[in-house]
């Protein structure tokens, strides 16, 4: 069966297990005395036989799902003759996609190798047979879980105990996988650059300022030698993000203020949701206009003016990045501005200043842990976008101070390596996993600090 | 007193200094708003300007000698007979006939004035009425998108720079005078997938793409998240394991969307080996990823309950699992709702994550399901962009203004239901 029917019918085994484990329970209850004799709502019998029908299934079936593609690619190779199992992975990668192709079909027998039809044959006999193992013992397992759970039912039976552990245990395997995301990150990520780090020395990668992805395909081709110095990277990424925060930090700030502490209510309940629109625009929508509206914009401009501007400049797409994250700033500042306590504004003012040297003063120096808290979040924001930097900023890896120029960033790079077609043991593409690794330590270690600098703040007040 | 300056005199000799400072300060206030809103309005307008056009396809008007003989239609009942039968010859002969030319130079150029398309819509015609055989009929056909963006730029008086030669220029100026162009409501970008040629390419593959994705991604991410927050708020124990997973949640909602791309490339794609470009992937990588939005804005809204009503509960004897299921969650549920829409609204505009997993592939296919090739709108959107194509810039803005409406609709939803629903204790 296919996963998918096998799942339905596992689904409806465990209502009828729900029905028969109420019913048995309403059964056995009579001769007690009737259902209030029982020691949990016949409701949970059934639930509980419905557990004990489902849940081992599941498990069992989940688990051979993860392997059971790898074993079958195991036998089949087994069954290669002995030169074809000696090959290097990849092309007996190759050989197997081939055999594959063979047995669904698509490539005709005849013309094949008779060792590959073999191969071909044996892997349709093991693929059969693993479909009928998988399916017999996943519906046995859920009907031997049913005759259990249905054998036990019995009105003593605290059922609604053991059904509500089930369901905490469940809860909490869902909070977990909040953990198992950050440890599957952290896990792909630092493994697949490891694997980069053999072939590149750590050393080269940070401290690099050469940036030319380029790997040969053969071993004499001229100029691919490849540099992965990161620095010109990390470079644009900090001018990008740089010219982002001019924009932002100012005018989300200064819009913060105004909306916390001049705006009157209805302006600040009109205002304060439109900004926030512009949070919620696809970063796809700012990338096409940074590269068809503004960064034409900034070329004629900068050219008009004098200065040699090339068609994607850092400017362009910082400014954009910008526009984009004045809410961020704004919505948090805007926050820590109105958790300050009334009674120091109140203070300021009675002793006769004026209401902005009260901001200036006392409400921010007050607020300043929270809003630094923010930056650094929008910080990490900026860092770690993708699409705008992806369409307007530029494939140039140059070490450059001037944000007329175009720049590249890691999230472009990443993208750049890992679109389209490519092998996963070059270099090339695990580069962008070293990227990866690093763009994700560096935002992790913002957000830590943010998110610590705020708490902290936040509980001063409280 | 033998200080000449008392401080009332101090303080006034800088008041209209301050004061002025004062109104300084408010007016950087009211300009960053301004600002902000501004980038707005440019934004949108740019937009909409630039593709309102992209609803709307331009139209030659043809008449068409359907002689069953030239189609090469033998027996028009046939299962195959209009499949193989050549509409376009028939196309090409009343555009030859309609400007009157024969060089064989000439009549490439009178071709390219028509899609490539136009043909299938005669098909479909006439085949629905094969009555229309033997007959001559007139049809609005397809134009090229070239004379569509030339037409287009007609009204606007801005300069055209597409790749229109002299001639064809001429033929366009008599089919303008006599009437035979025409700009009509572009069904094809609401009914097909994607295409290299603009004036065929459409946006349904990519939503149907987007909504698959969608799916899987609420469908995952609601019950999980749900789950994740009850935990965290009715049952956690306050030790180092919960905090540790708090932490967590909170640094996972801060990671850039692109980490998540690699983690789907590196587990689903390399390990699991699942096919790359479908929606099934890809609804399980924003599944991670939009799972923290909804965990903590689901445990804002059990919070939100208020303590006295589980007391109830608890005191009438409920379980701590009846006390959750039939009065925590049915309470908190236009909450958590809300949280989810906006966590849908996120999904379904991200983009760089479905890179990584290849929904970049070029599709024309519309999917069926979440085990088809697919891409989605935003990525619909990032390829368009780039494409060298002049007529594909009004088809971003269009599927860009398409994107914003139904994120618009999630988002008013939300709002709505929040309204709606809310309950002040």
């Amino acid at each position: 069966m296919q996963p998918i029917t096998l799942i339905s019918t596992l689904a409806a085994l465990a209502v009828f297990a729900f029905v028969i484990g109420r019913g048995r329970a309403m059964l056995q209850s009579q001769a007690v005395g009737g259902a209030r004799s029982l020691a949990s709502l016949p409701f949970y019998y059934g639930m509980l036989t419905a557990l004990w029908c489902a849940l081992p299934a599941l498990l069992v079936l989940g688990v051979w799902q993860l392997f059971d593609a790898r074993l079958i690619e195991w036998m089949v190779i087994a069954k290669l003759p002995a030169a074809s199992q000696a090959l290097p992975a990849d092309e007996l990668g190759l050989l197997l996609n081939t055999v594959s192709n063979i047995a669904q079909g698509h490539l005709p027998v005849e013309s094949q190798p008779a060792e590959m039809v073999a191969a071909a044959e044996s892997l349709k006999n093991i693929q059969h047979t693993n479909r009928l193992a998988v399916t017999g013992v996943v519906l046995s397992l859920g009907i031997l879980g049913l005759m259990f759970g249905w054998s036990r039912v019995a009105p003593q039976l605290r059922a609604r105990q053991k059904v509500e552990s089930a369901f905490s245990w469940v809860l909490l395997a869902c909070s977990c996988l909040a953990i198992l995301t950050t440890v599957g990150i952290v896990f792909s990520v630092l493994f697949e650059s490891l694997q980069f780090f053999r072939s590149v020395s750590p050393v080269e990668f940070l401290f690099g300022t050469q940036w030319s992805p380029q790997m040969a395909m053969r071993a004499d081709q001229v100029g691919s030698s490849g540099a992965f110095g990161s620095v010109p990277l990390f470079a644009g990424t900090m001018l990008i993000s740089f010219i982002a925060m001019c924009v932002a930090v100012p005018v989300g700030l200064m819009a913060a203020i105004y909306l916390a502490e001049y705006a009157h209510k209805k302006v600040r309940s009109v205002v304060k949701p439109l900004l926030e629109v512009l949070a919620g625009i696809p970063t796809v929508v700012y990338g096409f206009f940074a590269a068809l509206t503004v960064a034409p914009l900034v070329r004629d401009i900068g050219q008009s003016l004098g200065f040699a501007t090339s068609s994607e400049s850092a400017l362009a797409a910082g400014l954009v990045m910008g526009v984009m994250i004045i809410p961020f700033v704004s919505s948090l500042a805007d926050d820590v501005i109105s958790a300050v306590p009334q009674s120091l504004r109140d203070g300021s003012l009675g002793l006769g200043a004026t209401q902005s040297e009260t901001i200036k003063q006392v409400v921010l120096p007050a607020a300043l842990p929270g809003v630094v808290g923010g930056i650094l979040l929008a910080v990490s924001r900026a860092i770690g976008e993708t699409m705008i930097v992806v369409m307007a900023a530029g494939l140039a890896a140059k070490l450059t101070a001037n944000p007329l120029e175009s720049v590249t960033t890691v999230t472009v790079q990443i993208v750049t390596l890992l679109v389209g077609d490519q092998e996963f043991d070059s270099p090339k593409t695990l580069a962008a996993f070293a990227l990866g690794l690093m763009l994700f330590v560096t935002t992790l270690a913002l957000n830590f600090v943010a998110l610590y600098v705020v708490r902290k703040y936040r509980e001063q007040y409280d | 007193m033998t200080n000449s300056e008392s401080t009332i005199e101090k303080v006034n000799r800088n008041l209209a200094r301050r004061y002025r400072a004062e109104k300084r300060f408010r007016l950087y206030g009211i300009l960053s708003i301004l600002f902000g809103l501004t980038c707005l309005v440019v934004l949108f307008t740019d937009i909409i300007t630039k593709g309102y056009k992209g609803f709307v396809s331009t139209e030659i008007y043809l008449t068409v000698d359907l002689n069953s003989e030239d189609l090469g239609i033998v027996d028009p009942e046939a299962e195959n007979a209009f499949m193989q039968a050549d509409f376009e010859g028939a196309i090409k002969r009343a555009l030859y006939a309609r400007m009157d030319v024969s060089d064989r130079r000439a009549k490439r150029a009178l071709n390219a004035l028509i899609s490539s398309g136009a043909s299938y819509s005669v098909r479909d015609q006439v085949k629905q009425n094969p009555s229309l055989l033997d007959t001559t009929q007139g049809f609005w056909l397809l134009a090229d998108d070239d004379v569509d963006t030339w037409y287009k730029s007609l009204d606007t008086k801005a300069p055209f720079l597409g790749r229109l030669s002299e001639q064809q220029l001429a033929w366009l100026n008599t089919l303008v005078e006599s009437d035979e162009l025409r700009t009509a409501w572009n069904t094809t970008f609401f009914t097909s997938g994607d295409s290299r040629e603009p004036e065929m390419a459409g946006i349904l593959g990519a939503a149907l793409g987007s909504l698959f994705t969608v799916m899987v991604t609420l469908v995952l991410s609601f019950p999980i998240g749900v789950a994740a927050a009850v935990y965290l708020e009715e049952y956690a124990p306050k030790n180092r394991w919960t905090d540790l997973i708090e932490v967590n949640i909170n640094n996972l909602a801060a990671v850039p969307s692109i980490i998540f791309g690699l983690l789907g490339l590196a587990i689903f794609i390399n390990f699991f080996e699942m096919p790359r470009s479908i929606p099934l992937v890809g609804g399980l990588v924003l599944t991670l990823m939009t799972l923290p939005t909804i965990i903590i804005s689901s445990r804002a809204a059990i919070k939100a309950v208020p303590p006295s009503i589980r007391e109830a509960a608890l005191g009438l004897g409920a379980s701590k699992m009846q006390m959750v299921l039939h009065h925590v969650l049915p309470l908190a549920m236009p909450g958590m709702l809300t949280g989810a829409i906006i966590g849908m609204a996120q999904a379904l505009g991200e983009t760089a994550p479905l890179l990584m997993i290849g929904m970049v592939a070029f599709v024309v296919d519309v999917p069926g399901g979440v085990m088809d090739a697919a891409t989605a709108l935003p990525v619909q959107i990032f390829l368009w962009a780039d494409s060298p194509e002049r007529a594909f810039v009004e088809k971003t803005s269009a599927a860009i203004m398409v994107l914003l409406g139904f994120l618009f609709l999630m988002n008013a939803l939300a709002v709505w239901l929040r309204r709606r629903l809310e309950r002040r204790w």
